[in-house]
């Protein structure tokens, strides 16, 4: 991407060059608009505050998401599932090993990490459409694991475990508007390491195989082993994004929502947010959440109007369907995302008030 | 091993795996024809299966539209189905020509979820029992056989229908192909697209009806599923067995779908037969397993072409 600046604008060292932030009112934006999220229990609404922190852990699922399929261009259907396994991981490891939430989250994104290991391993021999089948395996191998094995840990097939709320001191993260800032705090870790993560050494070897996995070869890439390090580490955001989850919830099971439509979800947030861009991620799932709470009011709205036996399945439909519509207008007006949007919308705004 | 369950397991196994060919078929049809996965076949399928249940004025709430006999009632859901196939591969996959892999496999998980959410709207959530069938479900064959449970072996009337209709289906498909001029056009898309345009084939035709045939392919295996298993929005996620077949036969192969159909069918029946009980609830996942086992020891299916690349 060709980035747009006015006459005179140089970079005078590599440090300029390769910098995310380039203005003092690059920080300024930043730190202003985490304050605000960090201070929205004080000024928003509770469906605010809970959307926010909804938002901040489907954001950082996509993250990983993002170095997976956006950067190395393996296409994963099995997030969600990952998501799954982080989320017991935590669990089990609060309530039978006692350690504190702040630690158990470390503990579930190894977990989690591992088992993408695991189901990385296909991606030696097969690529594309194959190793996309490979990760939809994971999608219903791990669940059936969560239902069926362990059933004394795990909770069996429509089992539902706690996850306690995490606590410092007498403090308990209890309610979104606490529980927001453990979002926004891991948020901004696993965002400063995705961003790093894009410009440094790893980051360029996982665009040249997404790029030509041949030519990556040739050039020298270990191919292997850096397509095993990026589901390493998607499968790891993966579990902090369901550890998160699961402890804002204060439960984790395999029947509450983390299928294949979930993984269909974050694959839908990456692509409408821009794959291969770091805004993407937060762009993608903010506007898929949006579209959901959108979609759940409309529903609940129309089936007031509609009579009774009618409300069932205007409940359940709208969200699919606008789902599905935005990811199809999406693909085919403006595949590259809303993150491309954002970069046309400042070069013309740096332009104005001539169009070229 | 129950060992006694395992003749049983075998056969209903098999004849199962006859529809879940059958719904492979049309996925490898359209990829065949257009290289796209078409993960929205699952809900294509539903959709035909709903549409026949309507046009048979199975819905018993005294305002039927239609009351059609089973036979034409299939025969509507046909051409409604493959109509809709054709406006799909116009609208939504003509513009994806020419995207990358990603765009093409997230295009048709969308329009699955567009075709879920149109059908929940349309035809209800709850699951209907009341799927029209030729045969009650418990009408059945007894085969007697010394080593299996009872010593005999019971073939349910629908399931050996379903089998057979399923093969028909196949075996006319597979004639089309080799034996009719549109057949050989779609052939020679398949193998390659310009060529193909430069002897005078059109290839947008060619995509149209490929979809428009999938869309019944989809409809034929609905019903045959239905008849069994009765009508049900969640009917598309028990295809999705069918996609490990698809891959453990080839995914350019036709033949390859329906023995990956029956493969995945008897691995799911032989499961069922296990005397632990861990092993008896995986048919769900036992055709993934076999997928990644197949995986490892030949990439590209049984029966599939290894590609070779050039940069």
């Amino acid at each position: 991407m060709a980035v747009l600046r006015p006459a005179g604008d140089f970079d005078r060292s590599y440090q300029q060059d390769m910098s995310f932030l380039r203005k003092p009112w690059h920080w300024v934006a930043l730190f202003f608009s985490i304050g605000v999220v960090a201070t929205s229990p004080y000024w928003g609404t509770p469906t605010i505050i809970t959307t926010a922190n909804r938002i901040g852990y489907w954001i950082i699922a996509v993250q990983g998401l993002n170095i997976l399929t956006g950067y190395t261009g393996q296409i994963s259907l099995g997030q969600a599932a990952f998501m799954l396994v982080g989320g017991y991981v935590s669990a089990l490891s609060v309530t039978h090993l006692g350690v504190s939430t702040f630690l158990a989250l470390p503990i579930a994104a190894l977990g989690a990490g591992l088992v993408g290991l695991i189901f990385g391993l296909p991606s030696l021999r097969v690529k594309g459409f194959y190793l996309a089948m490979a990760t939809l395996a994971a999608q219903f191998i791990i669940p059936w694991m969560t239902r069926y094995t362990f059933t004394d840990y795990l909770g069996g097939s429509d089992g539902i475990i706690p996850a306690p709320a995490p606590h410092i001191g007498d403090y308990v993260f209890n309610e979104p508007a606490r529980y927001l800032h453990i979002t926004l705090g891991a948020l901004i870790i696993t965002t400063f390491l995705a961003a790093n993560i894009s410009r440094s050494r790893l980051g360029r070897a996982f665009v040249a195989i997404r790029d030509n996995d041949l030519a990556a070869e040739l050039l020298g890439v270990n191919l292997f082993g850096y397509k095993l390090r990026a589901f390493f580490i998607a499968a790891m955001y993966a579990g902090i994004a369901g550890a998160l989850r699961a402890h804002s919830d204060q439960s984790i099971g395999t029947e509450l929502g983390y299928d294949l439509i979930e993984s269909i979800l974050l694959l839908g947030m990456l692509v409408i947010g821009g794959l291969g861009t770091n805004l993407g991620p937060f762009l993608g799932a903010s506007f898929v959440i949006l579209l959901e709470e959108f979609s759940g009011f409309v529903g609940r709205n129309v089936a007031m109007m509609m009579p009774a036996e009618m409300t069932p399945r205007l409940l359940t439909s709208f969200r699919p369907i606008f789902f599905g519509l935005m990811l199809m207008i999406f693909l085919i007006f403006e595949p590259r995302g809303l993150a491309h949007r954002w970069q046309l919308f400042k070069a013309a705004w740096r332009l104005r008030p001539f169009s070229h | 091993m129950n060992w006694v369950l395992v003749p049983q397991a075998v056969v209903t196994g098999i004849l199962n795996g006859g529809v879940i060919g059958l719904i492979a078929l049309g996925v490898v049809m359209i990829y065949k024809s257009s290289e796209i996965f078409n993960f929205s076949q699952g809900h294509l399928l539903t959709l035909g299966v709903f549409l026949t249940w309507w046009f048979a004025g199975a819905k018993e709430t005294g305002d039927e539209l239609f009351n059609l006999p089973l036979v034409f009632a299939v025969l509507a859901a046909f051409i409604i189905a493959a109509l809709i196939g054709f406006i799909i591969e116009r609208v939504a996959l003509r513009p994806m020509a020419g995207q990358p892999l990603l765009s093409i496999i997230l295009m048709t998980l969308g329009l699955a979820q567009l075709l879920e959410g149109v059908i929940n709207l349309t035809f209800g959530v709850q699951p209907r029992s009341n799927f029209p069938a030729p045969f009650p479900a418990t009408e059945s064959f007894k085969i007697p056989f010394s080593l299996a449970f009872n010593e005999t072996i019971f073939l349910r009337k629908t399931l050996v229908a379903t089998f057979i209709v399923a093969m028909l289906g196949t075996a006319l498909l597979i004639l089309f192909f080799r034996f009719t001029r549109t057949g050989l056009a779609m052939r020679a898309t398949a193998e390659d697209h310009e060529l193909a345009r430069s002897i005078g084939i059109s290839v947008p035709r060619v995509f149209g009806l490929s979809w428009a045939i999938a869309g019944i392919v989809a409809a034929a295996g609905g019903v045959l599923l239905a008849m069994q298993i009765g009508a049900s929005p969640t009917l598309s996620t028990v295809v999705l067995v069918a996609f490990p077949a698809i891959l453990l036969g080839g995914l350019e192969s036709l033949p390859g779908a329906i023995i990956g159909g029956i493969a995945v069918g008897l691995a799911q029946g032989l499961v069922g037969a296990s005397s632990l009980v861990v092993i008896r609830n995986s048919a769900a996942i036992a055709p993934y397993v076999l997928l990644l086992i197949i995986m490892f020891i030949r990439p590209e299916g049984l029966f599939g072409q290894k590609r070779i690349e050039r940069i």
